[in-house]
């Protein structure tokens, strides 16, 4: 997966050609700039006046302390995917089941809020959350495995995984965890009963939603970073993602790699779907049948944030807040203007698809500059041999 | 179980389910012309969504179903050109630019369906086609015969499909484009052109599925597709990048789907596994992946977009 490569400059390439320094830096900027853009076009064509929409959408998510700690709370679980997706992507393994992931995390994290109600919040609330880590990481060990044993298209898999996963959290949210008490028209609520108070994530501010998993998030993402780049596994996990065969033929266990990236990704998922659930201001597990409906598109927005933040774990935690307030400020945005709040996930979308496509320019900028360094400046004046250079 | 063995309930169940394996069978042909190419299509359910959107708006607007069908292949056409744009001549990374496109589809049809229409509106279904003469075989008749023109085409789509892949010069060159685009490149086989047109030829069809899809629901809902665009890439896989393989799958997601639908409503699944049941498509495509990636080998070139000299 070539636009991977571009990640890290080469030490020493100096950007001769300007157009190249335009491209490293402003690029990705520009891409959301490009999204942003084609979003006023869109609410321009429904009449409304996209300052006035995207003004909305500002204030309601970075201004004042309500609209701060909403968007960081929102964040979480973009954040603990992204940084799943950092390690999953960097192995050139294609995760794209953070949804099923996260649900199969908050599950498992809900039942044993459930079974183990007594516990003091100290042990509760992280043995609910390891709970949690390993729903995910089983919900993403699979595909992993399937991929690296088998050969099978982690893709599809996930992304069948994401379906069945919903089907099983509907199963078991109306039928083995249901709470006998909350009816609807036509029967019980498809819900868990009130979890314990000891399972709840403690809040840091008292009177606001911001709880002790914006911290924890934050953490993983670092340890995320120190993985990467300061351990034998990150090495792997990294070489790996760049070349199968080279790794191979270094003696690194290329199968037990790709499996463990998955898992590790599927674990961080798993970690924010526990979080969805005992960080909730409802603190129980509800579903209204879909898998959105739990997660709010996370395990999808997680891939967003993580390509925006060019798959540095330590930039996700800026980028998951920023595409938290475009979430949360959304919702302000819809009732200041009458244009729903949808409208975020199709600029998310539409950032999705601008920066895989200038990855291309990119790399292309970077083999340039790099066969300036590895060739001397005539190289600029072959482009096939510059681009040679660069995959050597 | 005994009400379920009866020939009407059995003939109503296989009608239905090829009604309901129409769409993947239109989108899953589709990803396989692309395929063959080399081109892997994610975004297949955005552009389902949106070539639904636009059948829905146009069927609600003007009442025409045939205009509606035009409305959601014209998308998917549209859809196609921008994908061909940033996979082929972008060269952007395939696996991710779908789910962009997903999400892209995702989001605007729930935009503009709150948008356009605050109060639901329900559209006429396509009414069936009775062929001549062979709707009149008993039994047979009433299960394959008495469709509407769309399950038709679908599966018209099959053995024309096949023909132009296997026997054709452009179906040689798309193969060739697929397994080798460096060679084909040599004997002036235009890349870029070949994908351009398996592409679109695909994303119309996408588009063309979700206007089918929606003319079966006859309502337009949020996640209108539940991920059947992505099942339609998956079907192409377990169909072995063959026109044949890929009706045989959709074929067998629509009948199950079917199955499970008559089942509930006769009693036989109890409703509180049917969830549980409705696992089963999902599953079995897991496991399908799992044979076919061990006894088939897909278009060599798959997802890497091409370079001269790289």
């Amino acid at each position: 997966m070539n636009w991977l490569k571009l990640v890290h400059w080469p030490r020493g390439a100096r950007l001769g050609d300007p157009r190249d320094l335009l491209l490293s830096w402003f690029a990705l900027p520009a891409a959301a700039i490009v999204a942003l853009l084609i979003g006023a076009a869109l609410m321009l064509a429904f009449g409304t006046n996209p300052l006035t929409g995207y003004h909305a959408m500002l204030t309601g998510a970075f201004t004042g302390t309500y609209a701060l700690t909403s968007t960081a709370v929102k964040a979480v679980p973009l954040l603990l995917v992204g940084a799943g997706i950092c390690i999953a992507f960097r192995a050139n393994m294609l995760n794209i089941g953070g949804e099923g992931q996260i649900a199969m995390g908050g599950l498992a994290g809900t039942a044993t809020a459930l079974a183990v109600p007594g516990l003091p919040a100290i042990l509760l609330v992280p043995l609910v959350l390891l709970a949690g880590a390993a729903g995910g990481a089983i919900w993403g060990a699979i595909p992993g495995a399937f991929k690296a044993y088998f050969n099978v298209n982690e893709i599809l898999t996930t992304i069948m995984l994401n379906l069945v996963a919903v089907q099983f959290m509907n199963y078991m949210l109306a039928g083995p965890m249901v709470a006998h008490s909350g009816y609807a028209v036509g029967g019980l609520i498809p819900q868990t009963r009130l979890l314990s108070p000891n399972s709840w994530l403690p809040t840091l501010i008292g009177g606001t939603q911001l709880h002790l998993g914006v911290l924890i998030a934050v953490l993983l993402a670092v340890a995320v970073y120190v993985l990467l780049w300061r351990t034998s596994i990150g090495f792997r996990i990294r070489s790996v993602g760049l070349s199968r065969d080279a790794s191979r033929y270094a003696g690194m266990s290329v199968r037990r790699t790709m499996t463990l990236a998955m898992t590790l990704a599927g674990a961080l998922s798993g970690i924010a779907g526990a979080m969805l659930v005992i960080g909730s201001i409802s603190h129980r597990m509800v579903t209204d049948g879909t898998l959105t409906g739990f997660t709010g598109n996370a395990g999808f927005n997680g891939i967003v944030v993580a390509l925006f933040a060019d798959l540095q774990p330590l930039w996700t935690i800026v980028t998951s807040f920023l595409f938290a307030g475009l979430l949360v400020g959304g919702t302000s945005m819809q009732v200041v203007t009458g244009v729903p709040a949808d409208l975020v996930t199709a600029i998310n979308g539409l950032v999705v698809v601008l920066v895989v496509s200038v990855g291309y320019l990119r790399r292309r900028a970077r083999a340039r500059a790099l066969a300036v360094v590895t060739a001397g400046p005539d190289a600029r004046a072959a482009p096939h041999g510059a681009r040679k250079g660069a995959t050597a | 179980m005994s009400h379920f063995f009866t020939a009407a309930v059995l003939i109503a169940t296989v009608a239905a389910g090829i009604q309901l394996a129409t769409p993947f069978l239109l989108a899953a042909l589709g990803e396989t012309m692309g395929q063959r190419s080399g081109v892997v299509n994610l975004g297949v359910d955005g552009i389902m969504l949106l070539g639904a959107f636009g059948a829905y708006f146009v069927a609600a607007k003007t009442g025409s179903l045939v205009l509606a069908t035009a409305a959601g292949t014209g998308i998917g056409l549209v859809m196609g050109l921008i994908t061909a744009f940033v996979s082929v001549t972008l060269k952007a990374e395939q696996g991710i630019s779908g789910i962009g496109v997903f999400l892209f589809g995702l989001g605007l049809t729930n935009v503009l369906l709150l948008r356009l229409f605050p109060s639901p509106v329900t559209i006429q279904a396509l009414p069936a086609v009775p062929i001549p003469l062979l709707h009149s075989i008993p039994d047979i008749g009433r299960m394959f015969f008495t469709q509407n023109w769309l399950v038709y085409l679908a599966f018209l789509l099959v053995p024309v499909l096949t023909f132009v892949l296997n026997r054709t010069t452009y179906g040689m060159k798309i193969r060739a484009v697929g397994e080798n685009p460096a060679a084909a490149d040599t004997v002036g086989v235009s890349v870029t052109r070949i994908r351009y047109s398996t592409v679109i030829l695909g994303c119309a069809l996408a588009g063309l599925a979700g206007a089918t899809l929606l003319m079966l629901i006859g309502i337009f809902q949020e996640d209108l597709t539940n991920s059947e665009g992505f099942i339609a890439v998956a079907l192409v896989y377990f169909g072995a990048w063959r026109p044949l393989g890929v009706m045989a799958g959709s074929l067998l997601y629509g009948i199950v789907g079917s199955v499970v639908v008559t089942w509930k409503t006769l009693g036989i699944i109890p409703a509180s596994a049917s969830d549980i049941a409705a696992m089963a498509p999902a599953v079995l495509t897991v496991l399908a992946l799992v044979s076919v990636a061990r006894r088939f080998r897909q278009p060599a070139v798959l997802g890497k977009p091409y370079e001269r000299g790289g």
